[in-house]
């Protein structure tokens, strides 16, 4: 019989704090929230936070925002825009991944569980590290690469159709809630891409200004990088931007394949 | 009181804080022209506020109608109600073709032409033959070209291999005899303190939209910038100028951008008229942002505002149709469905103008130099130090800002940094060692507010602060109401004293942070008020109703604001520079402006 050792500090102690809603509340939502102590040590535990949801904001984030300036300061997590446009705020609510800025508190029925995004390692509450997401997307070489020199000064022309097929690739705001709920990429996340990296490199293959295509699909030639994907279909389930990775991937792959015919 | 930080020491040839789209340009420009260059920023590059820009950038291509720079002077001299400087407009006008085309050239996914140039559309203010049509300048990636742009500038800073210090908070500048010599920076991850020296410092720190309750701004937009620079005793520059949008979604203040009127939106009152055929009989809905927030203003309170409380606007684009919606304006559809519940093929978003951006900032020159009046002399350049894009005043926008003029001026200024950097420092060059004594301040600085010993909430003051600024430096501003204002300002950055850190630890301390950043606003919200309170004229987006005309004679200056530890403002003057770089172009006098 194989043996696992779990990762350090991967158990969820039972017993967190519980903060009560003031008297009188009558909207109380509970928010179940994730929240580990890099100073402790100790295992994460999941504090619950009774909101009064007529004081407060329509999204999960703005729920998380009362909880920081009202009641418990120390709750940590990342949010920028509030908007959906810059990704800092996603976060595994209710058992799936998605930004706390998009997501509705009205969607969500009973208790609402907070966690950090999947199998990153944790820095402190919600804040994993992304270190290896990010490294992954700067290793497509997500840049325009040209052997035709642009004219010196108008613009390279593209046509709209070309343009177009853009659209759903570019929009990308690098949240990473689609690889981290890919088991595949639980799997394997050294070595396999993920959906984000793998959407980046597609946009990149069928912009027409774009040259490299042949030594871009050359790089994905790996038994891990690129064919890891199992079309799951989590990415496109889980993307607040309502992109579609796995049918980018699904496209790079048939160019693997008619590029051999 | 404890010191006790490990120090991590860098020296670079150039520190860029901030990894906006003007951080991002400058640290490409620089490492590409072989100087060693840091970039610190305390988010990750593509969450940057520039990514929610909308509807696009300026630049006179003339790729859907005849265009020539010299007009798109004219109408930013004009949009600016004459407090430009038009020196620095004639450089952002003139350079904004190539800075354009550059990025087009790094990959940037233009919306495009049937010829398959450059999408443009028009915008707010915009317009050709000093002021007879309407100009097509604005170059659009759909209604997502901040995004468009900052994501391929963080792809070409990879390309170039720029050094990256992601997740730090800066707190200080190191000054050494008025000349800055580094910053010092916090890193979330680990809680250290990390110290860069650095020939040239580069601040690309964005505006401080957050100074006020319901802003279009993140909630990153701290202007930590504009702080550092005052606690090094450098002033900030019109401050007072403080853009409304139009257009931002009613309750949760998110932007719709001014690129849905470009395409042929209007507004609408609650008698379903079009009103700014009154208050702008030629340009209508695409007069400049501060005519259109005032009459928008001026509507609600004359009692015909929308809403059971009539208390906003409509914006109409229903009968644009589904096809130019999705083409062109596919991320506001997302937006207000979101945020106002609103199918915009089928309703109205409900808007309300909404704080936007600050014309204000750090003064520079075209160069991206930091300036400041010393011994009589207005522009003496503070060796070691630049300021771009929103943090800076260079000051291209004076009064008021043109829609699509700032993704121009962080690109261009960005540049000219980088160009003028190079000028200054040789890759290499060595460097003189700090003492403790240098980085003394910013330690006593960060101690002083991580063990304050007080009760009050950070998120209370910063509330109060925000309510307050909200109410009494407002579209429509009384020097009564600023009185009021700065008084209340005056008990609410005393609060601060008695402010507490609950969070201990020093790993992602987002409580200290968010308690450095109220710091932050606090003295720039001071400077807001009293600039404002100070200025008894109308011009631009400041807006008396005790002084209702613009005063040329007296008030045709930039308004310098210092703060000092208690962060109360003495004022001075810089005048503007109403003189051209070359003989392309002719100053322009300043005039009535009407739209």
């Amino acid at each position: 019989m194989a043996e696992f050792t779990l990762p350090a500090n991967s158990i969820v102690k039972t017993k967190g704090q519980v903060f009560k809603a003031p008297e009188g509340a009558t909207n109380v939502r509970t928010f179940k929230i994730y929240r580990y102590d890099p100073d402790s040590g100790e295992n994460p535990r999941v504090d619950s936070y009774e909101v009064d949801l007529d004081s407060c904001g329509p999204m999960v984030l703005d729920a998380m925002l009362k909880i920081k300036n009202e009641i418990d300061s120390t709750l940590t997590f990342r949010r920028s825009c509030r908007e959906g446009i810059c990704g800092s705020c996603a976060m595994n609510i209710d058992g799936g991944n998605g930004l706390a800025c998009t997501t509705s508190i009205a969607d969500i029925e009973g208790d609402i569980s907070i966690y950090p995004l999947p199998h990153q390692p944790i820095i402190k509450d919600l804040v994993s590290d992304l270190t290896n997401f990010y490294a992954q997307y700067a290793s497509i070489e997500p840049w325009l690469k040209s052997d035709t020199p642009a004219p010196p000064d108008r613009e390279r022309l593209q046509s709209p159709e070309d343009r177009e097929k853009l659209d759903g690739a570019y929009e990308c705001i690098m949240c990473a809630c689609c690889s981290t709920s890919c088991p595949s990429y639980w799997w394997n996340p050294e070595r396999y891409l993920g959906p984000a990296a793998l959407l980046a490199s597609y946009r990149w293959l069928i912009d027409s200004r774009d040259d490299a295509t042949g030594e871009r699909l050359d790089d994905l030639e790996d038994p891990y990088k690129l064919y890891r994907c199992h079309t799951i279909m989590n990415c496109a389930q889980v993307c607040p931007k309502g992109l579609n990775p796995a049918k980018a991937i699904a496209s790079t792959k048939r160019m693997m394949v008619e590029r051999r015919l | 009181m404890g010191n006790e930080y490990k120090i991590v020491d860098h020296t670079y040839d150039v520190v860029i804080v901030g990894a906006g789209g003007a951080g991002l340009r400058a640290t490409l420009g620089m490492a590409a022209q072989g100087l060693s260059t840091a970039c610190v920023t305390k988010v990750f590059p593509t969450r940057s506020h520039t990514v929610a820009a909308q509807g696009g950038m300026s630049a006179a291509l003339g790729n859907m109608g005849e265009d020539h720079w010299t007009w798109h002077m004219y109408d930013t001299v004009k949009g600016s109600d004459w407090l430009g400087d038009q020196d620095a407009i004639e450089y952002m006008c003139r350079e904004a073709m190539p800075a354009v085309i550059e990025l087009e050239h790094y990959g940037v996914p233009f919306s495009r032409t049937e010829e398959g140039k450059i999408y443009q559309r028009p915008f707010g203010g915009m317009t050709t033959h000093f002021g007879e049509g309407t100009a097509q300048r604005t170059c659009a990636a759909a209604d997502r070209t901040g995004h468009a742009i900052l994501h391929t500038l963080y792809q070409q800073s990879l390309k170039h291999k720029a050094e990256f210090y992601i997740e730090h908070f800066a707190t200080d500048l190191i000054m050494v005899d008025g000349q800055c010599k580094g910053v010092i920076s916090i890193d979330l991850a680990t809680g250290e303190l990390h110290r860069y020296q650095a020939h040239m410092v580069v601040l690309a720190t964005g505006g401080c939209g957050r100074t006020y309750f319901s802003a279009t701004s993140a909630h990153t937009c701290t202007g930590d910038g504009n702080a550092m620079a005052l606690r090094a005793g450098l002033p900030l520059q019109d401050m007072e100028f403080v853009q409304f949008h139009p257009t931002g979604i009613y309750g949760a203040g998110v932007l719709i951008t001014e690129g849905v009127r470009g395409e042929g939106g209007y507004l609408t009152n609650s008698e379903g008229d079009r009103f700014m055929e009154r208050y702008a009989p030629n340009a209508k809905d695409l007069a400049s942002r501060d005519v259109v927030s005032r009459s928008m203003t001026m509507e609600i309170n004359g009692g015909r505002g929308i809403g059971p409380d009539a208390d906003h606007i409509h914006l109409n684009l229903q009968h644009l149709g589904a096809d130019v919606i999705e083409k062109r304006l596919p991320g506001i559809s997302e937006s207000a469905s979101i945020f106002a519940g609103v199918d915009v093929t089928k309703e109205p978003i409900p808007v309300i103008p909404t704080v936007h951006y600050n014309m204000g900032g750090i003064p520079t020159n075209y160069r991206g130099e930091v300036v400041t009046l010393k011994d009589g002399e207005p522009d003496t350049v503070v060796p070691g130090l630049m300021a771009i894009g929103e943090a800076a005043c260079v000051s291209v926008h004076g009064a008021n800002r043109l829609g699509s003029n700032s993704l121009l001026d962080i690109v261009v200024f960005g540049r000219a940094a980088s160009i003028r950097a190079r000028e200054l420092v040789e890759p290499g060059q060595s460097h003189k060692p700090l003492t403790a004594d240098d980085i003394q301040p910013a330690l006593d600085h960060l101690d002083k507010v991580r063990f304050n010993k007080g009760e009050t909430r950070t998120a209370d003051v910063r509330d109060r602060m925000q309510r307050t600024m909200q109410k009494h430096a407002a579209v429509f501003r009384t020097g009564e109401s600023l009185q009021q204002g700065a008084e209340l300002m005056r008990g609410i950055v005393d609060e601060f004293d008695d402010v507490k850190v609950d969070d201990k630890q020093m790993i992602w301390n987002t409580d200290l942070v968010e308690t450095l950043e109220l710091e932050n606003l606090l003295a720039q919200a001071q400077t807001i008020v009293h600039g404002a309170l100070n200025r008894t004229e109308s011009r631009g987006a400041h807006a008396r109703d005790d002084f209702e005309d613009r005063n040329d004679e007296e008030w045709m200056k930039h308004t310098l604001t210092w703060t000092d530890e208690r962060a109360n403002v003495t004022i001075d003057y810089r005048p503007v520079h109403m003189t051209t770089l070359t003989d392309e172009c002719e100053v322009i006098p300043p005039k009535k402006r009407v739209y």
